[in-house]
């Protein structure tokens, strides 16, 4: 098993009356809200927490892309990758990831994914996502109906940059260069693990299966959506004749854990409420702009009974509610760690992306929650798919001989 | 007056389009709205009153195929090109309403010689930033009658017809139709309605009628104004009484204004 802390990045000053006077935390939401002076001490934040997880013991460090949204302030998250390659030495930075429609070039994102893999000695993960519809259709203005083969094609560039030695003609629909050449190149042959995150489509499925990525689950509603739709996917991959190992497949989870359950409760209830009742506030016409979905796969929700939980409706569940259902596992380390081997089972996934900040909790208890998982919930974890142990396919491969950074040099050194 | 509805093969077979036809006369063709339109359309029935009317649906609306392979204004104009050819008319009127009405005008900037006469009813195509055009893509569903009709009211009568949205069977088909039209839409609507029509309106030659409701509040009546000042001989006129969907609600005035074509 492998461990991913994640953390999203929300605005933590959302208004009390946010969900009454806001119609959306995404697209719309007006930049007033934001403070730059505050955000100077919230970016950083985030930034110490994600170092602070590597030294204890977590895998790998997960940042991500959103535009015009409170709850996730990384436009850029190869920005904060790179941040995190000169102050953490170990564990991958998960990249989840670049949204390849959205570059122009997307050779852009070729060229920065090599330079963080080089920066860090080989250790990135590079994520492929199609990204959101509030993302790609509303925030950037990309064509809804062309955006997926605007992903194919970039795609395409990225890989076959990746793996030239010269440079060459690249002559796409959206993108055309006399002189596709990526300066720098990965660290990692033939390329870094690929991580593509997925939200139920066949489409995808069969993109990951046929090239051996993995294919990430990244939803806020838990378990029992999210079992139907992995099982969907497991029987696809033995439909295409794939092999099953659980690395194939990543669940993210919101993850609360304390010495009680009791006292997980009282610590981090009014931040997973702030997550679900302000952070997760979307105007549902943001959602689904029509051409984002495929007709396939609507007619597939259709017939699977996936249809997408009202984003909604969790900001009424109350604490218990949450846990049952599975949107958060959270409790006493005893508790968290037979919900977590529960749910890695089920889903037969080899990695977790672990949710452990969660809306507007503050350093201390991050912390806290962050180093129990890793010491009481982790190290009984580890061993669930030991058996697939040897398959490094969907990991990184850093160098064995790494840089460390030297210590800033100044005039009296000198 | 013939009434028939049927399948037309579009350049070469390459996609396939239904097409309404009623009346006789002088040949007539309608572009649809975003929103398509059916075989019964009151409106349809009145232009057939007086022309003989042909009116393809795009791919992508009803059965019509080929939507894959119209990427954008230029493949869109080439393409109802292509339905006029199929349909085997010469430089027949060319009447678009909204969405159809930017497709209309495309056609009169791209060949000129090939479309005298031109009717423009509330044509989307224009962009002016004192008058924006609201993002109908992500309205929810009843928050439209207030935007597309003068009289609200009628208008969510007419939009909720012949279905139940809490039958799941409905909702599957109405959430597929829906889905499959707006991603053509968005093609050349989306994210803004613009695609560089103003950059070619100098080159319509056609006689120009162009119609709007005094209460659209999608597109603002001060876009026809636009029309007027970039097309060489252009007339607007004013219907009262309606907004966007001035086709249904004010469709015996639409047609006296389009009279003017004659």
């Amino acid at each position: 098993m492998r461990f991913i802390w994640f953390n999203l990045m929300p605005w933590p000053d959302l208004p009390e009356d946010f969900r009454e006077k806001y119609r959306s935390v995404w697209v719309d939401i007006p930049s007033a809200l934001y403070d730059p002076v505050r955000g100077h001490e919230v970016y950083n934040t985030y930034l110490d927490q994600l170092e602070f997880a590597e030294t204890v013991g977590y895998d790998g460090l997960g940042v991500n892309e959103h535009h015009a949204n409170a709850y996730g302030l990384m436009p850029s998250p190869c920005l904060m990758a790179a941040a995190l390659a000169r102050r953490t030495s170990r564990a991958a930075l998960v990249v989840l990831g670049s949204s390849i429609a959205l570059y122009d070039p997307p050779i852009r994102v070729a060229e920065e994914f090599a330079m963080l893999d080089v920066i860090s000695g080989g250790r990135l993960v590079a994520g492929f996502p199609v990204g959101t519809s509030m993302d790609t259709n509303y925030a950037y203005g990309r064509v809804p109906a062309l955006l997926r083969e605007r992903y194919a094609e970039a795609h395409e560039l990225i890989r076959r940059a990746w793996a030239a030695d010269e440079p060459f003609v690249f002559n796409g629909r959206y993108t055309k260069l006399r002189y596709a050449n990526c300066w720098p190149k990965p660290v990692q042959k033939p390329h870094p693990p690929i991580f593509v995150p997925g939200g139920g489509s066949v489409e995808t499925y069969d993109f990951c299966i046929e090239n051996n990525y993995n294919y990430s689950y990244l939803s806020f509603f838990g378990f029992l959506r999210a079992r139907r739709l992995m099982e969907n996917y497991w029987q696809r991959v033995a439909e295409l004749g794939a092999d099953d190992s659980p690395y194939r497949a990543t669940f993210a989870q919101i993850i609360c854990v304390a010495e009680t359950d009791a006292e997980a409760e009282r610590l981090y209830a009014p931040h997973v409420s702030y997550f679900f009742n302000r952070c997760l506030h979307i105007h549902p016409g943001f959602v689904d702009a029509p051409g984002y979905r495929t007709i396939k796969t609507i007619q597939s929700e259709f017939l699977n009974q996936l249809a997408r939980p009202n984003i909604g409706q969790a900001a009424s569940l109350s604490w218990g509610e949450l846990i049952e259902r599975g949107y958060i596992v959270a409790g006493s380390p005893d508790t968290v760690r037979e919900r977590m081997e529960e749910l890695i089972k089920t889903l037969r996934v080899g990695n977790i992306i672990c949710g452990i900040h969660v809306g507007n909790m503050p350093p201390e208890k991050t912390r806290h929650s962050t180093e129990l998982f890793a010491t009481k919930v982790m190290p009984h974890l580890r061993g669930i798919w030991k058996d697939y142990d040897s398959d490094e396919r969907f990991w990184i491969h850093p160098l064995p001989q790494r840089v460390t950074p030297a210590p800033i040099a100044t005039e009296a050194a000198r | 007056m013939s009434n028939r509805s049927y399948v037309l093969d579009v350049a070469g077979g390459r996609r396939k389009i239904r097409v309404f036809e009623a009346g006789e006369g002088r040949p007539l063709v309608f572009l649809h709205s975003a929103g398509g339109i059916t075989e019964d359309n009151p409106f349809l029935a009145a232009l057939a009153r007086r022309w003989h009317v042909f009116a393809p649906l795009l791919p992508g609306y009803g059965d019509s195929e080929g939507a894959e392979e119209l990427r954008d204004m230029l493949a869109v104009t080439l393409h109802s090109f292509d339905v006029v050819d199929a349909l085997g008319l010469d430089r027949p009127i060319l009447v678009g309403h909204s969405m159809g009405g930017m497709i209309a005008a495309e056609m009169a900037a791209v060949a000129p010689r090939e479309v005298e006469r031109l009717g423009l009813i509330a044509p989307a195509g224009l962009w002016l930033d004192e008058h924006p055009v609201p993002d109908l893509f992500s309205k929810l569903p009843h928050e439209l009658p207030a935007l597309l009709f003068h009289d609200p009211a009628l208008g969510e009568r007419m939009m909720t017809a012949g279905g139940d949205l809490d039958d799941p069977k409905f909702l599957e088909a109405f959430i597929i139709r829906n889905t499959r039209q707006l991603a053509m839409a968005g093609k050349i609507l989306f994210p803004i309605p613009d695609r560089g029509l103003d950059e070619r309106l100098y080159r319509i030659r056609a006689k120009t009628v162009l119609i709007w409701g005094d209460n659209d509040r999608v597109i603002a009546p001060a876009y026809g104004d636009a029309f007027c000042r970039g097309i060489a001989d252009a007339e607007l006129i004013r219907v009262a009484s309606a907004g966007h969907m001035v086709i249904v609600e004010q469709p015996e005035a639409v047609v006296d204004a389009l009279t003017r074509l004659d």
